[in-house]
């Protein structure tokens, strides 16, 4: 790179950033005050609010475009297809899918997991099989788990973290090397904020012939991510994280994997031909589409997508890390607060305790000075066990968070002490 | 900031020198050996889990009570003044304050309690902060409804869900 390509490079991101700071005003939910306080909105790991554009995208395919999609020739079917089935172009662009094949909506993240579990890993396991997932998932990518080994005799394998909320990677090494039928990870934790380092355990995981499912429902909104660079075999994520409705999610699967595998769901749209001696099943990515989907949810993600190109990915990743560590330093001056979740690697989140004020009676007194965080165990009981605690207050970032939001919430635990005292 | 010094009242008003003072040091904290009745409560929105003890008379008087567990401040506290009334109290007299109780803070009756209109809450009159907050409603009840369903002998944890 020539140095006027880097100083334009820089100037870019420079002008993005300040784009993203501007982002606020697009999402009308957070101009509005709670118990007389101007909102401020630091739960969007829970669920990010929706921009304008996503809002009237959805009222617009409502008010002029609804039908049912591959059905019938007339002009709403038409539209409502056309839409339904651009939104999955623009998601296939997104995170660089191959081929539009590859991309199946799913409600969410969940669904995507279960899907895998059921469709995929169900007809290959045996009794004494091995899963491998990780100390820090998500309760949607360790029950499903369960649920399959339960189903099948196979056995449940974790990957230990360390006290900063790092997986430890030798450890999950030789656990793969042990023999595992599947590696069941998340991209981003949503209680602590770790990165994984997925390229290289994705690395060796294949170098042992195990495949791999990413749990990235708190990446997408934050980090750029590429299917195809990652080499992972499934990606789930979900819409109401990234800046669309909820209902609606991804599942990206590897083309040959998901040729190969039964469908999850019968019903319409995912058949070619029915007949009482057989049916054909439809083509991917329909196989896996069973009935009438949440049409206007997918025109809804669709936008989101195109919102998040808009302001761009690279910009939105460099706003929040540094946002993330002006919010860690500030919490971390706070007297007797504890942040729970210090990896180096982290994205948009951090969770801790004050003294020994309850989480919910933190929740409580933040919301009423209009400060929103989830408090509690954010669906990853094995992590609060990990640290002994019943639960966590837990801020997250979205690109339309700022510094304000960060002092704000500082204050705010201050009158917390303040009533404690 | 007239809205900063309300909801500062607010907050002080849930959060009262009693509620405080039961939260940070529950009275009849612990497992009671010997019990007759106990349940179990658990609120899965925030993770309380409380478990409720008594020893009960032939005659149906409580002659003790005690609770273990971990909670946020409204749960806690509400299960220490909870010991703290009805020790001594006969059945039929505790689950009348589990009635006013529940009724005065959800602002509603629940079906078969009974109607009550002359129960004096006296220091559980703290609870009422509340009010104002309602997903916190169920924390200060939690106890209550354990108390009920250990009394009515119904062994199953209970569930705010």
């Amino acid at each position: 790179m020539t140095m006027s390509e880097q100083i334009s490079k820089v100037t870019e991101l420079a002008t993005s950033l300040s784009g993203v700071a501007k982002c606020r005003q697009d999402f009308p939910c957070l101009a509005q005050t709670i118990s007389d306080h101007p909102l401020v909105y630091l739960d969007s790991a829970a669920s990010s609010q929706q921009p304008l554009a996503v809002i009237e995208k959805v009222v617009d395919y409502h008010s002029h475009d609804h039908a049912n999609v591959h059905r019938g020739v007339h002009t709403l079917s038409h539209r409502a297809t056309e839409a339904y089935e651009g939104a999955r172009d623009l998601v296939q662009t997104f995170i660089n899918a191959g081929s539009r094949s590859e991309v199946v909506y799913t409600s969410g993240t969940t669904e995507s997991i279960n899907l895998v579990a059921q469709s995929f890993c169900r007809p290959k396991l045996a009794p004494g099989d091995k899963i491998l997932i990780t100390h820090l998932e998500h309760h949607s990518n360790i029950v499903p788990w369960q649920l399959v080994c339960e189903q099948t005799g196979a056995e449940l394998l974790v990957a230990p973290i360390n006290e900063a909320g790092e997986v430890d990677i030798d450890n999950l090494f030789r656990q793969l090397e042990s023999g595992v039928k599947m590696l069941a990870i998340a991209h981003v934790s949503n209680a602590l904020g770790t990165i994984m380092p997925l390229r290289e355990i994705i690395e060796k995981a294949h170098s042992l012939e195990v495949p791999v499912l990413v749990d990235g429902a708190q990446a997408v909104p934050h980090i750029s991510v590429d299917v195809q660079e990652l080499d992972c075999d499934f990606y789930a994520f979900s819409g109401h994280k990234m800046f669309g409705p909820t209902g609606i999610g991804i599942l990206f699967g590897r083309e040959t994997l998901l040729d190969a595998m039964p469908p999850y769901q019968g019903g319409g749209d995912m058949i070619l031909e029915v007949r009482f001696d057989g049916t054909t099943y439809n083509d991917l990515p329909y196989k896996f589409e069973a009935g009438t989907p949440n049409i206007s949810g997918a025109i809804g993600l669709g936008a989101a997508v195109s919102y998040l190109q808009t302001v761009g990915m690279h910009a939105i990743s460099a706003h929040e890390h540094e946002l993330l560590q002006y919010m860690t330093g500030q919490l971390d001056q706070v007297d007797g607060l504890r942040l729970i979740g210090t990896a180096a690697d982290k994205a948009s989140v951090q969770s801790f305790l004050l003294d020994d004020i309850h989480p919910h009676d933190l929740g409580t007194i933040l919301d009423h000075q209009g400060v929103a965080i989830r408090t509690g165990h954010h669906c990853a009981m094995p992590v609060m066990d990990f640290y002994g605690v019943p639960g966590t207050a837990r801020a997250s970032l979205a690109l339309y968070n700022n510094q304000d939001d960060v002092d704000r919430l500082v204050a705010a635990l201050t009158t917390a002490k303040e009533i404690f005292r | 900031m007239i809205a900063q010094s309300q909801s500062q009242e607010e907050l002080r008003d849930l959060y009262r020198e009693l509620i405080l003072d039961h939260a940070r040091s529950p009275r009849h904290f612990g497992k009671l050996d010997g019990a007759t009745h106990s349940a179990e409560g658990i609120n899965p929105l925030c993770g309380d889990k409380l478990k409720i003890y008594f020893s009960i008379d032939a005659d149906g008087r409580i002659s003790d009570a005690k609770f273990e567990g971990s909670g946020c401040a409204i749960s806690v506290a509400s299960a220490s003044l909870l010991t703290d009334t009805v020790i001594g109290l006969k059945t039929e007299a505790a689950l009348d304050f589990f009635s006013a109780v529940v009724s005065r803070l959800s602002g509603r009756m629940e079906d078969g309690e009974r109607p009550l209109s002359k129960v004096d809450l006296g220091k559980l009159i703290a609870l009422e902060g509340v009010k104002e907050f309602p997903s916190r409603v169920k924390c200060a009840t939690l106890a209550w409804h354990a108390l009920n369903s250990a009394i009515r002998n119904e062994s199953e944890t209970v569930s705010t869900e």
